[in-house]
């Protein structure tokens, strides 16, 4: 059971809410929530912002000052919202469709601008809620209602794209570590400049049951045997690595920070 | 032979799809309009169509990629709703003008915010504007069969002009309802292959699509359109007559229902004219000469037969599913357009139901009829189920 400090930050009056039984999103909304208790985060201070999909339910879920915007558009708002007000904490929730495919655009271009958000990316591999079309982070050969006999085009590891758009702080956990997912939310909230966790989840509904992985146990099972921490990658072969999935932080780095930068342009041009 | 079938608006859609085989189809999901691309994949993955099938990141690439391989010559079909259509907006003009006759079938749904999934017609009424044929439809059987017949419209060479094939979003999308279709061959007959007049990848005739055009010839390109959409308004009844003879069903471009000597009529669009026709049989029972016309052909708009459908009304209600914000709800606003330019100056009172899903019964029905009945016509629209 939740603490009573992170129950305060819920709406309970929405609940019973819409994700399937055994969803893994309620363990990342849990471990975003203990991450803001234990950072002291006020509720009045604290942006949620959403796009469109399951994942961005949540904005609803959390009591804080909460915007659910369009589809792939969520991390515009926040950039505003964040350039408004540099002093607010502004967390964005996103699923893989709406990072990785619509809002791609937005994505880079806030990884680029390193501006201090942080960037939750629940990627269950699927757009779950219009019932399990294949997003650009479907594994090739996997089932969607879009690709009936296997998925044939490469996927986007999302991780490599915030790096290489320029994100200082990438991490990615999975389900399977709810206190791993903790610690980077917490790390990504504290890191001034845009933070990107990538938390595995999975959509048992429309992506397991037609890739074997049917119940949420059965995914959870999945990301403990198929995630290999960064430590240990380092000293594995590329063969050994074939059909893994790497967790671990990859960039924690110190760049300047757009609204700091944005800022100090202002004093300067006003003298 | 034809067959009939229980299936949902969405997947009569696709059926047609399947039948038509377009050679392109690029489409991304958004509810409730997913079925029919999700439908359609199935039909893909199994051989069942020669069709590329493009699943793209964003509505945006989605209408983008129809717009080109129309414009190159193929035949080519796609599907969305809400805020999916919103996201085309930039595109529908383009498509427009390159003249690429796309066959579209928009899911009726509220553009949000707020979110909310279910019907209204906010999202095709913003898009009145862009050089698309709109077609509305009752159904899921005529979903089907406009979907067959919007290929010949939007292909015809003096329309050349894409079509938009709008249902009810889960009222007609979702409800599972029989729907005859036809056999392939007759399908196939029927939509026959594409002969693109000015294809772009036909390299020994090279052509330009969308190259700037400056004052001097801007406005003129813009006059073919306008041209394009006369010949639509003219050339569409042929096009369903054609139809029934090969099907049995015909689709005027305004479904008069008990309107040749009606006093009192109702102008409603899609799904909820069947509330109205029933509401207006019992009307009729009891001696009120009550009628409904359903404008299936929102654009091009037939003013004529509007106005002349109307001419013996003493009193009109239109109901619009979606607002305009500050000004005239877009169905009645082209109504008393209608009226005027036919000099019938009739009572017309607007009103505005069902946004967001809101239901619509037969005492909504009911009520308006009364509205009408004892003269209660204002200047201002009223709300049908508005709670306040």
């Amino acid at each position: 059971m939740p603490g009573q400090e992170v129950v305060s930050w819920l709406r309970t009056r929405f609940f019973p809410h819409i994700w399937c039984p055994g969803c893994g999103h309620g363990i990342i909304m849990h471990s975003l929530l203990r991450a803001l208790v234990t950072l002291d985060k006020k509720q009045s201070e604290t942006v949620i912002a959403s796009g469109i999909g399951c994942s961005s339910r949540m904005a609803g879920y959390i009591d804080a000052c909460t915007v659910h915007t369009t589809h792939g558009r969520s991390l515009g708002f926040a950039t505003g919202i964040k350039l408004a007000k540099p002093e607010l904490t502004v967390i964005d929730v996103m699923g893989d469709g709406d990072c990785s495919a619509i809002g791609g655009n937005h994505f880079i271009h806030a990884c680029r601008r390193n501006i201090d958000i942080t960037a939750i990316v629940m990627n269950n591999n699927i757009y779950g809620m219009t019932g399990g079309q294949a997003s650009p982070t479907t594994p090739v050969g996997s089932m969607a209602t879009t690709t009936p006999y296997g998925a044939i085009d490469p996927s986007f590891d999302i991780c490599k794209l915030a790096e290489g758009a320029g994100a200082s702080y990438v991490a990615r956990t999975s389900i399977a570590n709810p206190k791993q997912a903790e610690q980077y939310i917490m790390k990504g909230i504290q890191k001034k400049g845009f933070s990107v966790i990538e938390v595995l989840t999975h959509c048992h509904t429309t992506f397991g049951r037609r890739n074997n992985r049917k119940t949420p146990i059965d995914n959870v099972n999945f990301f403990k045997a198929n995630t290999v921490p960064l430590s240990k990658a380092k000293d594995m072969c590329e063969e050994d690595l074939v059909g893994k999935i790497v967790i671990g932080e990859f960039v924690d780095k110190d760049v300047p920070e757009y609204t700091a930068q944005y800022l100090s342009l202002i004093e300067r041009v006003r003298g | 032979m034809s067959r009939r079938e229980i299936i949902s608006g969405n997947w009569a859609f696709a059926e047609a799809m399947r039948q038509i085989n377009p050679d392109v189809v690029a489409a991304y999901p958004i509810t409730p309009s997913t079925d029919i691309p999700m439908k359609f994949s199935e039909f893909v993955a199994d051989g069942k169509v020669d069709t590329n099938f493009v699943t793209v990141e964003s509505e945006h690439s989605a209408i983008t990629a129809c717009v080109t391989a129309a414009a190159a010559g193929a035949r080519v079909m796609t599907a969305s709703s809400a805020n999916g259509v919103g996201l085309m907006h930039e595109i529908f003009p383009i498509a427009g003008f390159f003249r690429s006759p796309i066959v579209f079938g928009l899911v009726n749904r509220s553009l949000g915010a707020p979110i909310n999934i279910h019907c209204d017609h906010s999202d095709s009424m913003g898009e009145r504007d862009a050089g698309w044929i709109h077609l509305y439809c009752e159904d899921a059987q005529e979903a089907y069969d406009t979907a067959v017949m919007a290929v010949r419209l939007a292909e015809h060479d003096n329309i050349l002009t894409p079509v938009f094939v709008c249902q009810d979003g889960f009222i007609t999308s979702h409800g599972f309802e029989p729907v005859e279709m036809l056999d392939d061959e007759t399908v196939k007959r029927f939509v026959g292959e594409r002969n693109a007049r000015y294809p772009l990848l036909d390299v020994k005739n090279p052509v330009t699509y969308g190259s700037f055009a400056s004052t001097e010839y801007y406005f003129e390109i813009k006059r073919q359109q306008v041209e394009a959409m006369e010949n639509a308004l003219k050339l569409y009844d042929g096009v369903a007559r054609e139809y029934e003879a090969v099907s049995g069903r015909y689709y005027p471009m305004l479904d008069a229902y008990r309107t040749e000597d009606a006093e009192f009529v109702v102008v409603v669009m899609s799904s909820a004219a069947g509330v109205v026709k029933d509401v207006v049989d019992e009307l009729r029972d009891k001696g009120v000469k009550a009628g409904c016309l359903r404008i299936r052909m929102f654009r091009p708009f037939p003013f004529d037969g509007v106005a002349k459908a109307l001419s013996h009304a003493k009193a009109i209600a239109v109901l619009d599913r979606s607002l305009s914000l500050g000004g005239t709800a877009p169905v009645v606003s082209e109504v008393r357009s209608a009226l005027y330019r036919a000099s019938a100056l009739i009572p017309v009172q607007s009103y505005v139901f069902g946004l967001g899903g809101r239901d619509f019964f037969p005492q909504n029905a009911r009520d308006i009829f009364t509205d009408l009945e004892k003269g209660q016509i204002v200047g201002e629209e009223r709300y049908i189920g508005l709670l306040e």
